[in-house]
């Protein structure tokens, strides 16, 4: 492939790029990371853009140059071949150029799929938080285990620090979705899936629950605020000091399907979230073990020992404690 | 008694929103439209006789393709409906009940009502023509085939006046799909449409493969037949391999629903993964069942308005099996973002990707074909060049999508939408909008009408790009699918504006097509050739439209493109070869059973939906009693006399 063919496709799509940077008011969620996973993400898909118009550009050229140029006119000069239907170096390089491509692709696949596992955690010097989310009909819960609070539709969480979410669903599966931080994952009942996050900066970012389902799922949007140490823990300190605690009841009944405004508590039932998880548990026969309570430190472990992302079948088992 | 009937009828109806009660008038005054022309002119007679009993291949090709315009209409209706939606997000136009039961049937309707028979239509027009028989393998099959896909059709289709559509998404995840999260009806209509639709589907699937290997014109080898005959034979065994799991699926979540077994519940033991698992497992092949075909359309036409020979005709036939194989190794990129682990992911992402190398070899060809060729833009040529850009752009954010780290930032959103709408619109409607003016006039014995067919292509055309660009970028700005509803400051309202224009345009270029149809019928241009593109392969040599028979003489194949090398033969001042005497022609006899025990299939599929035994009791044991008198029946055939043969020839060469 001519190397003029590379430069005008990496010229389009910087062009492009440019034009979608610039054209909106605002930058496209997912091109404008705030997050070293999205970054990473925005990347890939530059870089897998940029292979595909490796291919994309010079066929829509040749469709339109050999739709125009052998075009059935009287007087047409260009050759007419009508019985030429094979050629073996041909026919080698547009099967040899597609093999290269999908080939490089594959391989920057692979090591972004390792890089970017949502269930690894993140390298950094501060200590990892935990933030447990459950998605309800049609409302999110996020408990701070660490902090001892909860909200609902509401995520408040200090820049710079590694978080790992816990996602589980009381209801329908749903996806866990900030884009600027870094993509989505399923929210699933029965288990506990986890997602390492971290945002780079303060900032207000749009999250929003991705997977249909039902009624009001459109409603299930939340703000997720990145601020500093001190306003978060301020903010915690508010929460504990001017919000009701949640209790099992009232969790009950925050789990009822409906929508709701962004709520705040000042505590939550221990062990909620594994109990959450553990709902279906009995009726399940195989992963009965019991084992110790196993709360962030040691699942942050297991979760270290294994980059494969089977942590939901693993916290099956460490929190059967929430019983 | 009134107030128990009044309070059945609010149920049994769906009340309460203008829309449906004004499909309701609209209904009611079509039914009573078609029974009043039909008395009135005397033809239910020759309805019964001519095609709702007919085997003829050529007429159940007709009455697939009639059935799959109408499903296209509705399946647009809901299109523009969702779109009005969304620009007025803060407006309840539809309220999200409804906008869910939109989007739900929009996609049952699109891929399993609109897609899949079209594509049979044109399986059963072309293949046998093509392929140079006189029918397919089972002509009573197919008859049954059209007519379980009809009544599933129907059955699914009067859930948005009785009882209430589906609303679980057109894949019903459970539990949503599950009794817990669906109660009413539309979930039980959804199981009962699709399976005996699906059961059809199964049976053609059968049937093309046996016609395929076993009927071909004498001297025809596989490596000869046309590009077409290939892809359906490529789509056909994609279809047994992917349609038993469906079945086998939709009837676990009948069991679960019905008996309440626990098999995609999550008490009980069960899970909703195995479903979604299951699902996608017959979802993805699905995609390149109603693609592939379209790829044999776009080879044959470029073909023939390049008056060139294919090229690369053994790399078409490798990539179009190579596509049927890996499709089934596809299913998990539908969830990524299930944590099923990075090497789980690398190796779906990577399988994903490598359908992208021989889908793209074929686009190659294409234009290689082209490449010195003779190009004339007619109708289906037309089609076919819209058709390489919006697909290669189409493919390409296909493979963007399977890089499975970024579709962590893809999946569910809009980008999603316009990937697949890119691919199946670009691919496959175009594909078919191209093959159906290219064999209309083998169909109905003339020309579409050009001038209004280039209006409607453009607005399509257009409308597709202005519909669909946006949404990637809607999809990149964080939209999700399926959302009724979004707030103004989101910014995603001038966008959703133009891509709702968009959908507008494409549905006035379905318009021009409504018109270009019944303009052609009162003005047409005869087709007195049989062969008015100066075609290649066998359909062509033959009157337009074909006699009963299709050939009066099965042809000697010696070569790819027999047609065209006949022609050729004949300008050289070559003889053609001595035709062997008429012989009387064995035909298989219509018959009513078909129709009746799909029929019966219909009422026993409505009897579980509403869980009424006394009516589903009955409807099975039609069913049964159909099979039974159809064992029994010993006249299914007959011989068509040399005369009458003979007349039929004369009469239709004699135009020429």
């Amino acid at each position: 492939m001519p190397t003029a063919w590379k430069r005008l496709s990496a010229l389009l799509t910087l062009v492009l790029t440019m034009v979608l940077l610039s054209g909106c008011s605002d930058p496209l969620m997912v091109l404008d990371p705030k997050g070293p996973i999205a970054a990473q993400q925005r990347d890939l898909i530059l870089i897998s853009s940029l292979l595909c118009a490796v291919i994309l550009v010079p066929v829509l050229i040749m469709t339109f140059v050999i739709a125009w140029r052998y075009r059935d006119k009287p007087g047409n000069k260009s050759k007419y071949t009508p019985k030429w239907e094979h050629s073996t170096k041909l026919e080698a390089i547009w099967w040899g150029i597609p093999i290269v491509i999908i080939g490089i692709l594959a391989v920057i696949t692979v090591q972004y799929t390792h890089a970017t596992e949502p269930s690894k955690p993140l390298e950094s010097e501060k200590e990892t938080m935990v933030i447990q989310v459950t998605s309800l009909d049609w409302k999110w819960l996020f408990q701070y285990p660490e902090q001892d609070i909860a909200t609902v539709n509401y995520l408040q969480f200090p820049a710079d620090v590694p978080i790992r979410f816990e996602l589980t669903s009381d209801a329908p599966m749903n996806s866990f979705w900030i884009p600027q931080l870094g993509g989505q994952m399923y929210t699933m009942s029965g288990m506990a899936m986890k997602l390492h996050l971290l945002a780079d900066e303060p900032g207000s970012f749009f999250g929003s629950g991705a997977n249909f389902t039902g009624r009001d799922f459109g409603k299930m949007n939340f703000e997720a605020k990145a601020t500093t140490q001190e306003e978060f823990d301020a903010w915690v300190k508010q929460i504990k000091s001017d919000s009701p605690p949640l209790t099992l009841d009232g969790y009950e009944k925050l789990a009822e399907p409906g929508v709701t405004q962004e709520q705040s508590f000042s505590s939550f039932p221990e062990g909620l979230f594994n109990k959450t998880v553990n709902k279906y548990a009995s009726s399940h026969h195989h992963g009965e073990k019991e084992s110790s309570a196993q709360e962030p430190e040691g699942a942050d472990k297991k979760a270290e020992e294994t980059d494969s992302g089977a942590g939901g079948h693993d916290s099956h088992d460490e929190n059967h404690a929430g019983h | 008694m009134f107030e128990s009937i009044k309070e059945f009828a609010s149920e049994f109806f769906v009340t309460g929103d203008p829309l449906i009660y004004g499909a309701d008038v609209g209904i009611a005054l079509t039914m009573i439209a078609i029974v009043f022309v039909l008395t009135y002119f005397k033809r239910w007679g020759w309805l019964w006789r001519e095609w709702l009993t007919s085997v003829d291949h050529k007429k159940i090709g007709i009455m697939y393709i009639i059935a799959s315009l109408l499903m296209l209409f509705r399946g647009g209706v809901d299109a523009l409906l969702m779109r009005t939606q969304l620009v007025m997000p803060d407006v309840e136009f539809l309220n999200p009940e409804h906008y869910n039961q939109i989007f739900t049937t929009h996609g049952v309707i699109m891929i399993l009502f609109m897609a899949m028979p079209l594509m049979f239509g044109l399986f059963n027009i072309v293949i046998p023509l093509q392929i140079g028989a006189r029918d397919v393998a089972y002509p009573f099959l197919n008859s049954l085939s059209f007519w379980l896909f009809f009544w599933g059709a129907m059955l699914f289709n009067v859930s948005f006046v009785i009882g209430g559509s589906p609303d679980a998404g057109w894949l019903a995840y459970p539990p949503l799909s599950e009794l817990s999260h669906s109660p009413g009806v539309g979930q039980d209509f959804y199981i009962w449409g699709i399976q005996i639709s699906g059961i059809g589907s199964l049976m053609t699937g059968i049937n093309f493969i046996v016609t395929i290997l076993k009927m071909r014109a004498p001297g025809m080898k596989l490596m000869q037949m046309p590009m077409f005959t290939w892809s359906t034979l490529s789509s056909c065994i994609t279809i047994i391999f992917a349609f038993p799991i469906l079945t086998v699926t939709l009837a676990l979540l009948f069991l679960d629903r019905y008996l309440g077994a626990h098999f995609f519940t999550l008490d009980g033991g069960g899970n909703p993964m195995m479903y979604i698992n299951l699902i996608w497992m017959w979802g993805h092949p699905e995609v390149y069942i109603v693609v592939l075909p379209a790829f044999g359309i776009f080879s044959e036409i470029v073909a023939t308005f390049s008056r060139k020979k294919l090229f690369g005709y053994k790399s078409m036939v490798f990539a179009l099996m190579s596509i049927s194989f890996f499709s089934f190794f596809t299913w998990a990129h539908h969830f990524f973002t299930m944590g099923s682990g990075a090497n789980v992911n690398a190796f779906f992402a990577i399988t994903t990707m490598i359908i992208a190398i021989p889908t793209g070899v074929k686009v190659f060809n294409w234009l290689f074909t082209m490449f010195r060729g003779r190009i004339s833009f007619k109708s289906p040529m037309l089609w076919t060049m819209g058709f390489i850009p919006c697909f290669v752009i189409g493919g390409m954010t296909g493979v963007l999508l399977s890089v499975a780290p970024a579709d962590f930032q893809f999946h569910n959103s809009y980008f999603l939408i316009a990937h697949f709408h890119q691919v199946l619109i670009g691919g496959v409607a175009f594909g078919y909008f191209a093959g159906l003016y290219y064999w209309w006039p083998k169909m109905f014995g003339f020309k579409l009408n050009e001038k209004l067919g280039k209006w409607a292509f453009w607005l399509w055309n257009i409308g597709f790009y202005v519909c669909f660009m946006p949404q990637y970028f809607l999809g990149l700005d964080g939209m999700t699918r399926r959302v009724s509803t979004y707030g103004w400051d989101m910014g995603w309202g001038p966008l959703n504006m133009v891509s709702t224009i968009g959908g507008f345009l494409m549905g006035i270029g379905f318009l021009f097509q409504v018109w270009q149809i019944a303009h052609s019928i009162k003005f047409m241009e005869r087709d007195t050739t049989g062969d008015p593109w100066n075609g290649r392969t066998l359909e062509w040599s033959i009157p337009s439209p074909a006699p009963v028979y299709n050939f009066a003489t099965l042809p000697q194949v010696t070569a790819q493109d027999e047609w065209w090398e006949e022609k050729q033969r004949r300008e050289q001042g070559h003889k053609p070869a001595p035709q062997p005497p008429l012989e009387p022609i064995h035909m298989p006899r219509n018959s009513g059973i078909p129709f009746i025990k799909s029929l019966c299939w219909f009422i026993a599929g409505f009897g579980f939906v509403f869980d009424w035994l006394w009516m589903a009791i009955p409807g099975l044991a039609g069913v049964a009693i159909c099979m039974l008198v159809r064992s029994f029946t010993y006249n299914t055939d007959y011989y068509i006399p040399v005369d009458e043969v003979k007349r039929t020839e004369a009469a239709l060469r004699g135009s020429v």
